[in-house]
């Protein structure tokens, strides 16, 4: 490939081929997402020994489990005989995978253990074809892997996302964190359209119009944040943090403030079991964080939920949309959760179809005059010292396009 | 139950899913609401063989309510998914009286097959779906309908309709 990425990504917009160029879209699984930071998996969803769940890594489909010692592993979904995948299923707990092909049969470390007819191979050293194992991190219960040996650990690689990781964690209302299941759905756009969006505030009120004259009157003020004192910031290696409702950011603070009366019914639920101060800690995380953390270049903790993107093509990305619980928390707060998850996201939520029209609308308008006219990312002021800021401001965007550029031209 | 009431109660509670099928593809939404219960449910899970619904997510699990809602936001103008909604039709068939549920209401299953039309496209939809019907003055109302995709655990495109 000859482009100059340079060129392509400037200060203020990005060239339009940014979306539509295959050869572009090749360079990126290279250069982003074969070599940097991806996140796999959550601890929740693999608690115990054995077990694992299959996902990718940019295109290439891996499994993560864990052993009997409770190291986490990432490998190539691939049998080293012939290639075939050697998990299908989503998830599942066994002592060690088997192909089906030729039942080559491996440990959960991806040791090869065994192979039918070994009289057949002449000199085979069975270590030199063990599934091929990742380089695996973990920051709080957030697992990523890379195939890049040389990458910074992932803690320097987040860097200053991490306080903010540690904050979105505490919608936990005092449990931990678990993953209570995922809206799945695919876009025809490319993935960056997806990447800019959870960093753009300036489209709620626009996009998001009939899910926010769906809401109760408190809540549909608290979802108006375009004037609340909301900022995004850049946090270095294209991860940026979208603050929309700035009394949400610390879900440990204002604890003695009054319940709101549309969580009065939940709290009188919660009362029966938990103590006042308990009931007001879980309440006070049951909606999510005042936030967007999104981190470069597929995840984003974004308010209440994860949102997980996968590059299929240039003009096709898979978006997840994982719920998350308070893992051994109350029923009721969950289902509360569960419901508030299902108003908004999902390929039959209120807020997630018409994004994702939004995004096939920027895909299929980005076919006109590609040359004459570049896709804008000026808007508002970067934040730098203060919280002073405008919550529209595309500075996330930025800094995005900046690590995709460092990346691209590395 | 007679085997000839069976007969019965199988043609009326066809015609009468026949007629909501109907409704939804012309997009009589009004009428659509007012064939509910109130307390009914409609859903629709993600994984096909759920049945705890309640405390696992969905795509939708709508009490009056939300039904409400989901209406005056596909009408409403103000969402632009919905402003270019999808046409849509679908085949209903297949119907089969299952166990009735003890409370005087007749429990359903049937198969659906909506194809969906929009940008230049069709997508298809395929379901079992699953009812509890309450007899009213003659006809039903909808206690429960629960629309189980097949391809409900897979990635699915944005869905500008009901199901």
């Amino acid at each position: 490939m000859t482009c100059n990425y340079s060129d392509l990504v400037r200060e203020d917009r990005v060239h339009t081929s940014l979306y539509t160029d295959p050869e572009i879209f090749e360079d990126e699984i290279d250069r982003i997402f074969n070599q940097t930071w991806v996140w796999v998996a959550h601890d929740s969803e693999i608690p115990d020994k054995n077990d694992w769940l299959t996902t990718h890594v940019g295109r290439q489909p891996v499994i993560v489990n864990r052993d009997k010692d409770g190291t986490v592993r990432v490998m190539l979904n691939r049998c080293r005989h012939r290639g075939a995948t050697v998990c299908e299923a989503k998830k599942g707990n066994s002592p060690g995978f088997v192909c089906p092909y030729h039942a080559w049969t491996y440990g959960v470390d991806g040791s090869l253990k065994g192979l039918p007819l070994p009289k057949g191979y002449k000199d085979f050293d069975k270590s030199e074809f063990g599934l091929v194992n990742l380089r695996v991190e973990s920051y709080r219960g957030l697992i990523f892997a890379t195939f890049n040996e040389d990458a910074p650990p992932l803690e320097d690689f987040l860097g200053r996302a991490r306080p903010w990781i540690d904050l979105f964690l505490k919608q936990g209302g005092g449990y931990p964190v678990k993953l209570m299941g995922e809206h799945k759905f695919t876009f025809p756009g490319n993935w960056k359209i997806q990447l800019e969006n959870t960093t753009d505030a300036y489209h709620f009120p626009i996009v998001h119009k009939s899910f926010l004259s769906s809401l109760d009157g408190d809540t549909s003020e608290l979802f108006s944040f375009m004037d609340a004192g909301g900022y995004v910031e850049d946090l270095g290696n294209g991860h940026s943090v979208m603050v929309m409702i700035p009394e949400l950011v610390d879900l440990e603070d204002n604890l003695d403030a009054p319940i709101p009366e549309r969580f009065a019914e939940l709290a009188d639920d919660l009362r029966q079991d938990h103590s006042e101060d308990e009931v007001r800690r879980i309440v006070r995380a049951v909606t999510g964080s005042g936030f967007n953390v999104n981190l470069f270049p597929n995840l984003a903790c974004s308010m209440a939920f994860f949102r997980v993107l996968r590059p299929l093509s240039v003009d096709e990305t898979e978006i997840r949309h994982i719920a998350i619980g308070m893992d051994g928390g109350p029923p009721a707060a969950n289902r509360m959760r569960l419901r508030l998850h299902e108003h908004f996201q999902g390929p039959m939520g209120f807020g997630t179809t018409d994004d994702a029209e939004a995004w096939e609308r920027v895909q299929r308008g980005s076919q006109a005059g590609e040359d004459r006219v570049w896709i804008m990312l000026n808007r508002g002021e970067d934040k730098t010292e203060s919280n002073a800021g405008d919550v529209t401001s595309e500075t996330g965007m930025r800094a995005a396009y900046q690590m995709w550029k460092r990346m691209m031209t590395a | 139950m007679t085997t000839l009431a069976a007969d019965h109660d199988l043609a009326r509670a066809a015609e009468f899913i026949a007629l909501e099928a109907d409704v939804l593809d012309q997009r009589d939404y009004a009428t659509w609401l007012a064939l509910w219960v109130p307390e009914g449910k409609y859903v629709v899970p993600i994984d096909p063989d759920e049945n705890d619904f309640e405390d696992t997510l969905n795509y939708a699990y709508d009490n009056a309510a939300m039904r409400d809602m989901r209406v005056r936001r596909l009408t409403s103008g103000e969402s632009m998914s919905a402003a270019h909604a999808a046409r849509t039709l679908r085949n209903v068939s297949r119907f089969r009286l299952l166990d009735p549920d003890g409370a005087g209401n007749l429990r359903l299953r049937n198969a659906q097959h909506l194809i969906e039309y929009k940008f230049g496209r069709h997508r298809e939809y395929a379901a079992n779906v699953e009812w509890v019907l309450r007899p009213d003055n003659g006809g039903f109302r909808i206690v429960r309908k629960v629309v189980r995709l097949l391809n409900g655990g897979d990635a699915l495109a944005g869905i500008t309709f009901l199901l």
